[in-house]
């Protein structure tokens, strides 16, 4: 186990540099003069010189490299130059919509994917099975964008039960802030939903021909017992590695989700960053975000290699 | 269906309701992105302020926009775009990484093998959003910018899927015969490897597609995709946002255009991959 763990982490390790090695190519090599894309065609000498000097561009690429790298180990970020705060607490600040939102539409997304997919294998070939997987091509193809805005149209225009946008902070309170983050998640949930379900019914119909589940039979135990017992449990493995590959789609959702509430979240962050050109802003959070990715598949196939000892071996 | 039907004859691709139902969808919107060069009902960027945010009439079948642009003629418009960077986005996607998957089987386990492959692994670290954000941040926003990244988004797909298959492939017998009777190994690729493993790309590059309509879309929303005044079904839907309140037409159209498509081209992915994958069926069916 410890050396599974140890080529596991060396490989989360990479992964996690080259990452920054291309974020840090891409945004800080490739403009040429960063400050000249921060402050834009027109700007004064004197500023580019001081922003260049901020930015540390007159050091060694390299130099720059490792204290970026330096500086995202010890919380360092820099300072965004459209804001004047460090990108840090600017974050911090963001974090508190974005993670519970993320959250949110997960714990969404696997109330409803799952019983439906269970459902459908449940009933395969048969009407509920027929339903779910309408369900899950109509989840799949609308995009949560226009989803949301759809949700807006009827709960919050229409009926006025949720707010359109917007987000009153945690300070407001724990049902004001919870209500605004509702109407998002959902529409963030819904393609989510849509893969949950169909996977967890292709894991339960391939569990289902197993010997093991023939056996429970034989044996005597009921139909309902032997689907959650031996089926759904067994088929949860495929269904939460699923989950982890398509926290990256969450992300990306989540950027343009913000967007269309309007909340004050870490996509919303990225997004007013590239309009104003603060690349130090948008060249940490991409970074966040991809480590986010690496580091929930790193933890899913530690997961998974405890779950299944044969995985710990091949590897 | 008859008892004495064949045993195990495959299902005809054609015959699944659900690539028939993608094909008809597909076809629609091909037809009237093909259509939108040669007529649509109005000039759709020519602006008409005296006829803004009328509703769906004989007139004007979809209604028309904040400025009286007719939201049909957009939609056809936009549909050439959104196939254009599907169509863009994927050939690059399916032409680099099939080639990197064929190289990576040639060199199995070799160092070019594991490079090529830890690259597929890592670029999963960057969802299509991120690298078109970081694009963007850097050349700013564009149609083609949007095209790149979709297409470095489902270059590991394509990667994993070829290098995948072609091993299945390197290992049959008359691959094997090819080898002894001296063939090279791009020769064999070329001969036999590729037409082998063409059937399971094509149905993955169906699904890209639907995937990135879908992107582009999303893209144009935050304005990182094709740039006005070309119209786009995601940049619709973000103006539509303002307006919809009294206005709702304006944002149910486009979207209903987006989500159609990407229906049509899912269905047709999945008709296509029970025909060259039969095994897919009985867990799907």
């Amino acid at each position: 186990m410890m050396g599974y763990l140890l080529r596991r982490l060396v490989a989360f390790a990479l992964t996690l540099l080259g990452a920054a090695i291309v974020i840090f190519l891409v945004l800080e090599i490739l403009p040429g003069d960063p400050a000249a894309v921060t402050l834009g065609l027109n700007a004064a000498p004197e500023a580019l010189a001081a922003l260049r000097a901020e930015m540390g561009l007159d050091q060694p690429a390299l130099l720059r490299f490792f204290s970026w790298i330096g500086g995202l180990v010890t919380g360092d970020l820099g300072l965004s130059y459209t804001y004047r705060v460090p990108v840090a607490q600017l974050i911090g600040e963001r974090m508190v919509v974005t993670l519970p939102l993320a959250s949110m539409a997960i714990l969404l997304a696997s109330a409803i994917g799952i019983p439906l997919g269970a459902l459908a294998a449940a009933n395969h070939n048969r009407a509920g099975d027929a339903a779910v997987m309408v369900f899950a091509q109509a989840g799949l193809a609308i995009p949560n964008f226009w989803f949301g805005l759809l949700l807006v149209l009827v709960f919050a225009v229409g009926a006025g039960w949720l707010p359109a946008g917007g987000f009153p902070g945690w300070q407001a309170g724990f049902w004001p802030a919870l209500r605004s983050l509702l109407l998002p998640a959902v529409a963030l949930a819904l393609p989510q939903a849509a893969i949950l379900a169909r996977v967890t019914r292709s894991a339960m119909l391939e569990t289902m021909q197993e010997d093991y589940v023939r056996t429970a039979r034989a044996k005597g135990v009921s139909r309902r017992r032997t689907m959650l017992r031996h089926v759904l449990r067994n088929a949860l493995i495929p269904v939460v590695t699923v989950l982890g590959l398509q926290f990256s789609v969450l992300l990306a959702g989540a950027i343009i989700i913000e967007n269309v509430f309007a909340l004050p979240g870490l996509g919303r962050l990225v997004f007013q960053s590239i309009a104003q050109h603060d690349l130090i802003v948008v060249k940490d959070l991409v970074m966040l975000f991809s480590a986010l990715v690496v580091f929930i598949n790193f933890a899913i196939e530690l997961l998974y290699g405890l779950i299944d000892p044969r995985l710990r071996q091949a590897s | 269906m008859s008892a004495v039907a064949p045993r195990s004859r495959p299902r005809r691709w054609w015959a699944s309701p659900s690539f028939l139902v993608g094909l008809l969808l597909g076809g629609l919107v091909v037809a009237m992105a093909l259509t939108s060069y040669v007529w649509t009902p109005y000039e759709p960027t020519q602006m008409a302020i005296l006829k803004r945010l009328r509703p769906p009439s004989a007139e004007h079948w979809f209604g028309t926009d904040q400025f009286g642009r007719d939201v049909f003629s957009m939609i056809m418009v936009g549909a050439r775009n959104s196939l254009a960077v599907g169509l863009g986005a994927v050939g690059i996607g399916l032409t680099i990484g099939s080639a990197l998957g064929l190289i990576a089987a040639i060199r199995r386990d070799g160092w070019l093998d594991n490079l090529i492959m830890r690259m597929a692994d890592f670029s999963h670290a960057f969802p299509a959003v991120l690298s078109a954000i970081m694009i963007s941040a850097v050349w700013g926003p564009g149609m083609m910018n949007a095209v790149i990244a979709i297409a470095i988004f489902s270059l590991p797909y394509f990667a994993r899927l070829a290098r995948g298959a072609a091993l299945q492939c390197w290992a049959l017998d008359y691959v094997l015969a090819a080898r002894a009777a001296g063939l090279t190994e791009m020769a064999i690729t070329r001969q036999h490897v590729l037409p082998n493993i063409a059937g399971v790309l094509v149905v993955q590059a169906t699904i890209q597609f639907a995937l990135a309509i879908l992107a582009e879309a999303g893209l144009s929303y935050l304005g990182l995709g094709t740039q006005p005044p070309a119209p786009s079904w995601g940049r619709m839907l973000n103006e539509a946002q303002t307006f919809m309140a009294a206005q709702p037409w304006l944002a149910i159209f486009p979207g209903a255009a987006i989500a159609l498509s990407v229906l049509a081209f899912n269905l047709l992915g999945d008709g296509l991959r029970d025909a060259v994958d039969p095994r897919m069926r009985r867990s799907r069916d």
